[in-house]
């Protein structure tokens, strides 16, 4: 098990926009610089990419919700 | 009836702005926060605060109901909107006012009126104030070469359907025009099924300048004007009244603009006509008008002496003009620069830190509006403004190198913000003479004129 952590404080976001498909689901391949998420950091949005190879597990963080910085976004098998 | 309690439904920078000016009319500050922002400077200022809702926007600051169950609830007679968020929205406005409170602003009926794009160049027109000259309504491709001829080259031309930038191409001569005109209505067709096209002239490297006025309902003045053609994407980063490249019976049709249309919106409140001023030809045109306080009123504040949100307070709690026309004057010249919690050296990416020490400018001629202090998290949730540096100085000349001491003395520890963009800009020697416009920024940072070292050196 690995973790992917924010890499700034903000408004996590699991999908592009309200509209479309999240960007990864339970049992997805991710490979290194896959986007997994965003963070709405002052109006801007900042892509969280994979640093490592793996299989997505699931969310820890819900859609939209406020994060610190180096919490857990999401985790990786 | 004079306001007695005041709720404040903003914040950052213009909540403190609001509270201080507030407290020094005698009137009682009710600031509203997040849960998000129950630090913040405003809250710690005010005479009380309430929490109106969670950290996103949406559920806070731009949430009607809740705004206006927390000012019921804290036996508010009034409502400041600051700038942003429900400062425009005429339903806002109307709620406020069905609730028996006042709206610190215009009605809704003029917000609404000036916030439509269409409306709002009607009620220019008929004020007798120059707007960009252009197709009165949609017209087809032949129709467009002789409107063309009228309004003179260059033009640009738009999907009479279409918003945003979608569709825009600049025509420089008839033969231009003859081979765009068609592209431009079949790709209206197929974006919004309707080939409708609409032109007007094309002003190539405007500046932008507006004119701030004041009403009662009854009358209106003006403050004089400011420039603020030093933008990037769009959003102003330094401003400056008056505007240095005007003569004086431009700036005063300018002006005179800006009040005649006022007065026949029966304004109430502070607002701000914006034109593009089209140095060549020496012509401005009436583009759009903010039925609110702005980012940058201080410079005005500043040129003419007159306290722009303490007016709009009295004016909309039903006192008449406090000046005439003939009591504001001008003297000198001032600088505002905005400084935000971005990186300017990595494409200006947010930087929501904690503020490990805080150093403010001072002096004579120095003002500094700001909502930080030492430990305070700056929250990630909102925009990256932390406050503005101001400053005036009889001249131009003097302003800017009084801009370089003050944002010098100016420091804050534990975040990256814009100073080295505004050192990089006080140095630079086009900015010294003055002879910018609204898309000489980019390009200027775009050409690498902005760098650690330069920003270090300057």
């Amino acid at each position: 098990m690995s973790n992917i952590q924010s890499p700034l404080p903000g408004t996590f976001y699991h999908k592009p926009s309200p509209e479309e498909p999240v960007f990864k689901s339970p049992g997805d391949a991710v490979a290194i610089g896959d986007t997994i998420g965003l963070v709405e950091v002052m109006k801007t949005f900042i892509a969280v990419t994979s640093e490592i190879e793996g299989t997505f597990v699931k969310y820890m963080i819900d859609d939209a919700a406020p994060v610190t910085a180096g919490a857990v976004l999401a985790e990786l098998a | 009836m004079a306001i007695e309690r005041l709720f404040i439904a903003n914040r950052g920078e213009i909540a403190v702005r609001i509270v201080r000016a507030a407290q020094a009319l005698g009137i009682h500050a009710i600031q509203a926060h997040s849960e998000a922002d129950t630090d913040m400077l405003a809250v710690k200022l005010a005479d009380e605060a309430v929490c109106i809702g969670p950290a996103p926007s949406k559920d806070s600051y731009l949430n009607i109901e809740a705004v206006l169950k927390a000012a019921k609830d804290t036996g508010a007679d009034a409502i400041h909107p600051g700038y942003g968020f429900l400062s425009e929205s005429p339903r806002f406005a109307r709620a406020v006012e069905a609730a028996g409170l006042i709206f610190v602003g215009p009605t809704a009926d003029t917000i609404e009126r000036m916030g439509d794009k269409v409306a709002a160049r009607q009620a220019a027109l008929a004020a007798g104030v120059p707007v960009v000259p252009g197709s009165e309504g949609r017209i087809d491709v032949e129709d467009a070469l002789k409107v063309a001829a009228e309004i003179g080259y260059p033009v640009m031309i738009k999907a009479a359907a279409g918003g945003g930038g979608r569709g825009i191409r600049i025509a420089t001569n008839e033969a231009e025009l003859k081979a765009l005109a068609p592209q431009a209505k079949a790709e209206a067709e197929a974006a919004f099924g309707d080939g409708g096209l609409y032109i007007e002239r094309a002003i190539l490297s405007p500046r932008h300048i507006e004119v701030q006025i004041l009403g009662d309902g009854d009358t209106a003045v003006h403050c004089f004007e400011r420039e603020c053609s030093l933008q990037r994407r769009r959003q102003k980063v330094w401003e400056e009244a008056g505007a240095a490249c005007l003569d004086a019976p431009t700036r005063e049709a300018l002006c005179a603009s800006a009040v005649a249309l006022a007065k026949a919106v029966n304004y109430r409140g502070a607002g701000t006509l914006e034109y593009l001023y089209d140095e060549a030809t020496n012509a401005f045109y009436f583009i759009e008008m903010n039925t609110r306080i702005q980012v940058e009123h201080p410079v005005t504040e500043m040129l003419t002496g007159v306290d722009l949100v303490a007016e709009m307070i009295k004016v909309c709690g039903g006192a008449k003009l406090s000046m005439t026309q003939d009591q504001i004057t001008r003297s000198g010249h001032a600088i505002e620069v905005r400084i935000c919690a971005e990186d300017p050296f990595l494409q200006f990416m947010p930087w929501p830190g904690v503020v490990s020490k805080l150093v403010e400018p001072t002096g004579d001629g120095v003002r500094f509006d700001h909502f930080l202090s030492e430990g305070y998290q700056i929250p990630p949730f909102y925009d990256s403004l932390l406050g503005k540096v101001i400053v005036h100085a009889p001249t131009r000349d003097a302003a800017i190198d009084k801009l370089v001491t003050a944002l010098t003395e100016l420091e804050i520890g534990g975040t990256k913000t814009t100073v080295p963009l505004h050192l990089a800009l006080a140095a630079d020697p086009e900015v010294r003479k003055g002879a910018f416009h609204t898309q000489w920024l980019e390009p200027w940072l775009a050409a690498g004129h902005l760098t650690a070292t330069k920003g270090d050196a300057a």
